[in-house]
């Protein structure tokens, strides 16, 4: 019983301090994961905040942006081309869906609107791969993945380069929605849309905005995926890492959906190396939806979502 | 009671018509409302008061019939569009953004008044600052003005009602209407909020020169604050004048008590 308790609670951080360098190195690969967590969430939360709508396709978004993308480069259009070229077709497929999809079911319940975004993503899955084939693509964005030695620690250059880029995105996009006047709008559109119409937000443009910006981010998130992984079918699957961060964060917080991914992010890194050993490892799997489960107990409206107030 | 004087025309609503599946909410509905007046719609439930609010506020389109307002015909404006004209309305179930403060409420009603580059807004910097504090000192003058300091950071979806009702207004004053259309600003209110709302109303028609039509069930506040009286009954107008000559009117006694039909 001793030995255990010594096993679960001492030990791990005992050779936490014993190796500081290659602590280090976890703890930055950890948030360098959790960043990435967090773009992905942030995509849901914009566009469960502005429309209501739990967006199930976000994870096919980033497939489809990163296929696309591929796709155009494999043609033989220019890296620069190429990007505007997607950022363009995903702007367009945002002009689409709110044409297509939430203009038809305006003032629907929310499960309705759900269930045309499991529609949604078979379409994109489907449309995708049609267009560009289901092969493994290599993306190449001109970064090695190899790992240089900075102050003792070892750093992978194209995790830090993601890592950079999605902690910009996540600041920018954290900024737009708490400061901006189209910021401002997009939480009273999310509030309540009658309201919102009658001191003068126009609805769709609105949409069209917040499904854009969706549709960037996953570009992004994409990007940095398919450059490690490549672009196949499994970076739609991303989005499933996605939910243990909203219930932890909240589904409607911007900061909570960074903080959330961190946690998550640092979480499963350090659980995985200091404590696996104990279970026969793969704690990375796991980690996630376990702790999800625990908020969802003790507190489901996550750690920044608005508390949930019934009046009887 | 006020008296009646002329006023030049701000909204003309010339044979308007709704239709709901086989339901008839409006049929052939003129009136006219001046400029700077306070008007009442009146009628008993289902009389079609908040289907005309909800045609002048755009978020209905008539099958029939011609809109205008400020001498120009505007009748498949949308919301937004009606809202950028000065239109500002409350609603009759309180729509208020529930989750964000009182002033963050009050804020977006500035919404439309707010110019300039985002990238600045999100620095904080410069014109955006300034435009910010602007903005935020006109809100501040509305809040003073309705008597709601206290509440200020509360969030709106936790006031009582009678107080969810105010932050509605404040937020409809906040785009500095022209012409400002209630649904039922008093419903539920004791006794002493009703007292209050009819002081904002008077006080805002008087101070702002804000044209009001109002819909209210409660006849001794459409008599003391309304200077025209309009009564409809199942989508028809049926009286419309002075509160005087609505009060005498048959039709709308009719309507109200019922009528032997021996």
């Amino acid at each position: 019983m001793l030995s255990l308790l010594h096993a679960v609670l001492v030990a791990p951080f005992m050779d936490m301090a014993s190796a500081p360098a290659f602590f280090v190195e976890v703890l930055i690969g950890g948030i360098a994961a959790g960043l990435m967590y967090s773009l992905v969430a942030l995509g849901f939360v914009l566009i469960f905040k502005a429309s209501g709508v739990f967006n199930f396709a976000q994870g096919v978004m980033v497939l489809f942006a990163a296929l696309t993308l591929v796709g155009l480069m494999e043609k033989g259009a220019p890296v620069a081309l190429a990007l505007l070229l997607t950022i363009a077709v995903m702007v367009a497929l945002a002009f689409g869906i709110e044409r297509v999809v939430l203009r038809p079911l305006v003032n629907q319940a929310p499960i309705i609107l759900f269930m045309a975004t499991i529609g949604l993503n078979f379409f994109l899955e489907g449309f995708g791969e049609m267009l560009w084939g289901a092969n493994v693509k290599k993306l190449d964005v001109g970064i090695p993945d190899e790992s240089v030695k900075v102050a003792g620690v070892l750093i992978n250059k194209l995790e830090m380069s993601a890592a950079g880029t999605a902690a910009v995105l996540v600041g920018v996009l954290a900024v737009f929605f708490q400061r901006t006047r189209i910021g401002r709008a997009l939480r009273a559109v999310a509030d309540d849309h009658e309201a919102a119409l009658s001191i003068g937000i126009p609805l769709k443009t609105i949409w069209v905005v917040v499904w854009s910006v969706a549709g960037l981010v996953a570009l992004a998130t994409g990007i940095m995926w398919g450059a490690k992984s490549g672009v196949q079918f499994s970076l739609s699957l991303i989005a499933l890492k996605a939910l243990p961060v909203l219930i932890l964060g909240g589904f409607t917080s911007v900061p909570g959906a960074i903080v959330g991914g961190l946690i998550i992010g640092t979480g499963e890194k350090l659980g995985e190396v200091y404590w696996g050993p104990l279970v026969g490892g793969a704690i990375e799997n796991w980690f996630a939806y376990a702790l999800a489960l625990v908020f969802l107990v003790f507190r489901p409206q996550g750690l920044f979502g608005e508390r949930i107030i019934e009046r009887v | 009671m006020r008296e009646p004087v002329h006023r030049a025309p701000l909204l003309e609503v010339d044979g308007i018509s709704v239709r709901f599946g086989a339901v008839q909410a409006l049929e052939g509905v003129s009136l006219t409302i001046g400029r700077g007046e306070i008007a009442a719609i009146i009628g008993p439930n289902g009389a079609g008061k908040t289907t005309l609010l909800n045609v002048i506020s755009g978020f209905y389109h008539p099958s029939e019939g011609h809109i205008r307002f400020d001498g120009k015909d505007r009748t498949h404006l949308k919301p937004f569009e009606v809202a950028a004209l000065g239109i500002a309305r409350t609603f009759q179930n309180v729509a208020l953004f529930k989750g964000m403060s009182v002033l963050d409420n009050i804020m977006t009603g500035r919404l439309l008044k707010m110019r300039g580059s985002f990238l600045l807004e999100g620095l904080y910097w410069g014109p955006a600052k300034r435009q910010e504090l602007e903005h935020r000192a006109f809100v501040e003058r509305i809040i003073d003005f309705l008597e709601i300091q206290a509440i200020r950071k509360t969030s709106a979806g936790r006031l009582p009602y009678g107080l969810q009702k105010r932050v509605e207004l404040a937020r409809a004053l906040a785009a500095e209407p022209t012409f400002l259309l209630l649904d039922e600003p008093m419903a539920g209110m004791n006794l002493e909020e009703k007292e209050d709302m009819c002081r904002f109303i008077l006080g805002v028609n008087d101070e702002f020169g804000t044209t009001i039509a109002l819909i209210e069930h409660d006849m001794s506040v459409v008599m003391d604050i309304s200077e025209h009286v309009i009564a409809l009954d199942y989508g028809r107008k049926i009286a419309d004048g002075t509160p005087d000559e609505v009060r005498a009117n048959s039709a709308v006694i009719d309507a109200y008590l019922g009528v032997a039909h021996a």
